[in-house]
């Protein structure tokens, strides 16, 4: 029998059955799409993150107190707490000859007015490297300016955000605002920055990081940002900053390095694992498809017994009834697997039109992947009615017994 | 050509054994006409099924064109069916989905016969019983009649040596019934053996040759 004669047999029993053929269609369909659709949103998920990182430049390290279990090591055995870093910290830092530049982080929330205007807003102590470290851009005006760290001075830069909410289109350079208790002067407007390590700077007030701290009454910082003078030294420099904390923190190592890569490398891991999972949920969709087929092709076999038992009177032997049955049951499996890598791919698209900051691609082995078990699942659920149809006796098939 | 050798075929009924063929030894001649009566119950489609290779004796054996066929495989059995054998029923059994011409058509494509020597054959056969303007239209736009005549296009569209008719007319009025004995008669005076199975007395007579049935026994 050739096979385009085999297929198109296949294709005249789903015509002729055409409701059940409509909702199994609809059943594989739905199951390749949500694998495609759910391993599309850990796939995005996952180069979100990662352009978040990127954009925190490289090279760079980030500095919190505490020894924390991610890096690894053991936690610490006395329930101490560990000690804050302080400005001074960050000055001995600039020592290291491995260590390019370094900008402290201080964060609070105040509220922040201008005349009737007030917002509580998240406050950015920092220094003027920032700029550089986090790769900056100003819409108007300069940076916080050039000066010793542990200096507080009345100035403030505003993130375009807080700008437009404080000041509408005027120009807010050279204004005084009240930060809590304090007053400043704005010096310059952020031009609009993503959002990078939680940090949204253009819903923020970065003012010096010493001036953050009188606001605050604190002595420690949050974070300190470090980048290194190359990829190449980015071990050293790690080495460094452990070294000249320990040398300061009496011989105790109480404080944690991150680097960008081994954060990347963490949430590609969580987010690789997520999309997995993910994908193996849908995948589950697709089996119930799949058992469905079965189903459907039980009762078409048995809504066909006389059928089959006129195709063994021609002269057709077991092999080309199978071969009929399992052809119809891949076609259905097929067709459904297109119509779900439509769906699936046009939810992407559809999904990118009102999320369009979110990246909504399904990863390529998703494609591959769920195809291929739409059209496993549809042979083997198809097997089984298939043998099922080839093993009736020809006879009792006829005779409608 | 049909050589029945103490053929016998039981079924098992809950407890009983009932004897579908009992020790029946037969031979017909390729070409006959035959037609075969008796009783409901007597055995008559159990032994068109049997010699129809449907159907495998449990005892004695069966010759067709010289070939033992009670060792043949699975395989082979099919291929003597596609080849050699046609089938009429009494409910015709065509495919609803298919039109007239592609139920014809339907053992030629099993057979894997090419596009092109199909489609002349189909139409030769829809010619040669009358059918060529019904080609295109689906069982339930047929009468019994024309339904009938389609199923025997399709039987002897391979060109088979036999032709096993069960009953065809049982669900024929009596004139599409002798409409399609005619055909069959037709068809065995171009060659075909003919074996008839037929409840009307009437249409059985006319016949060379009629075996009769009786639980299971031919009857001498
Ligand atoms: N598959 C089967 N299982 C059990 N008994 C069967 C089976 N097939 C046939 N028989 C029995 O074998 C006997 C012969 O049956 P068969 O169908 O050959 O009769 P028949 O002569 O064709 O009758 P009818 O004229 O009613 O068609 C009957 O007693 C029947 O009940
Ligand atoms: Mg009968």
């Amino acid at each position: 029998m050739y096979l385009n004669d085999v297929i198109q047999f296949a294709f005249k029993a789903m015509y002729g059955a055409r409701t059940r053929t409509y909702l199994m269609l609809l059943a594989m369909a739905i199951g390749v799409a949500s694998v495609i659709l759910l391993t599309s949103l850990g796939e995005g998920a996952r180069l979100y993150v990662t352009q978040q990182f990127s954009s925190l430049g490289t090279n760079l390290l980030i500095v919190l107190p505490g020894r924390s279990e991610t890096t690894g090591g053991m936690p610490p055995m006395t329930g101490e707490t560990p000690r804050d870093l302080t400005l001074q910290d960050v000055m001995a830092l600039q020592r290291s000859y491995h260590i390019k530049e370094v900008a402290p982080i201080v964060v609070g929330a105040a509220p922040v007015s201008y005349r009737q205007m007030e917002r509580e807003v998240m406050i950015t102590g920092t220094t003027a490297s920032l700029f550089s470290v986090r790769e900056l851009h100003m819409a108007s005006g300069q940076f916080l300016p050039e000066q010793e760290m542990t200096r507080a001075s009345p100035v403030c830069v505003l993130g375009r955000t807080l700008q437009t909410e404080l000041f509408g289109n005027a120009s807010p350079l050279g204004k005084w605002v009240r930060v809590g208790g304090y007053r400043c002067r704005v010096i310059g407007v952020l031009e609009e920055e993503g959002v990078a390590l939680g940090m949204d700077l253009s819903d923020s007030l970065l003012m010096p990081a010493a001036s953050a701290q009188t606001l605050f009454n604190i002595n420690s910082v949050f974070r300190i940002l470090v980048v290194a003078r190359s990829q190449e030294v980015m071990d050293k420099a790690r080495q460094d900053i452990i070294d000249i904390i320990r040398a300061r923190h009496e011989g105790e190592d109480d404080i944690t390095v991150l680097s960008q890569d081994a954060l990347l490398s963490t949430f590609d891991r969580i987010l690789t694992a997520l999309t997995y999972s993910l994908g193996g949920i849908a995948a589950v969709s697709l089996l119930v498809a799949g058992i469905m087929i079965m189903n459907v092709m039980l009762v078409a076999a048995a809504q066909r017994t006389a059928e089959i038992g006129l195709l063994k009177a021609l002269g057709a032997p077991r092999r080309q009834i199978i071969l009929l049955f399992l052809t119809e049951s891949a076609c259905l499996s097929m067709i459904g697997a297109l119509l779900g890598l439509i769906f699936g791919l046009g939810g992407n698209q559809v999904l990118q039109l009102y999320f369009p900051d979110f990246p909504f691609q399904a990863p390529d082995w998703a494609l591959w992947a769920a195809v291929g078990i739409a059209l496993f699942t549809g042979l083997l659920f198809g097997l089984l009615p298939a043998r099922h149809a080839a093993n009736l006796n020809p006879v009792l098939a006829l005779s409608g017994r | 050509m049909i050589k029945l050798e103490n053929a016998s075929r039981t079924f098992q009924v809950g407890d009983e054994l009932v004897h579908g063929l009992d020790d029946v030894t037969l031979e017909i001649k390729a070409g006959e006409y035959v037609s075969i009566m008796g009783p409901s119950g007597s055995g008559k489609s159990t032994l068109l099924n049997a010699i129809g290779l449907l159907d495998q004796l449990d005892k004695g054996h069966y010759f067709l064109d010289g070939k033992d066929t009670t060792k043949l495989s699975e395989l082979e059995l099919a291929k003597i069916r596609r080849e050699k054998i046609g089938f009429v029923f009494q409910i015709f059994h065509l495919i609803p989905r298919l039109t007239a011409a592609e139920n014809i058509a339907l053992p030629l494509t099993l057979a894997g016969v090419e596009h092109d020597e199909r489609n002349e054959r189909v139409n030769d056969a829809l010619k040669s019983l009358s059918l060529s303007d019904r080609a295109h239209h689906r069982p339930d736009q047929l009468s019994g009649g024309q339904r009938q005549r389609v199923a025997i296009a399709r039987a002897v569209v391979t060109k088979p040596l036999v032709l096993l008719a069960d009953e065809p007319t049982g669900n024929l009025d009596h004139a599409s019934g002798v409409e399609v004995i005619d055909i069959l008669e037709a068809l065995n005076q171009q060659g075909i053996t003919l074996l008839l199975v037929t409840h009307d007395a009437e249409l059985g007579e006319r016949a060379q040759r009629i075996i009769h049935m009786m639980d299971g026994k031919v009857l001498p």
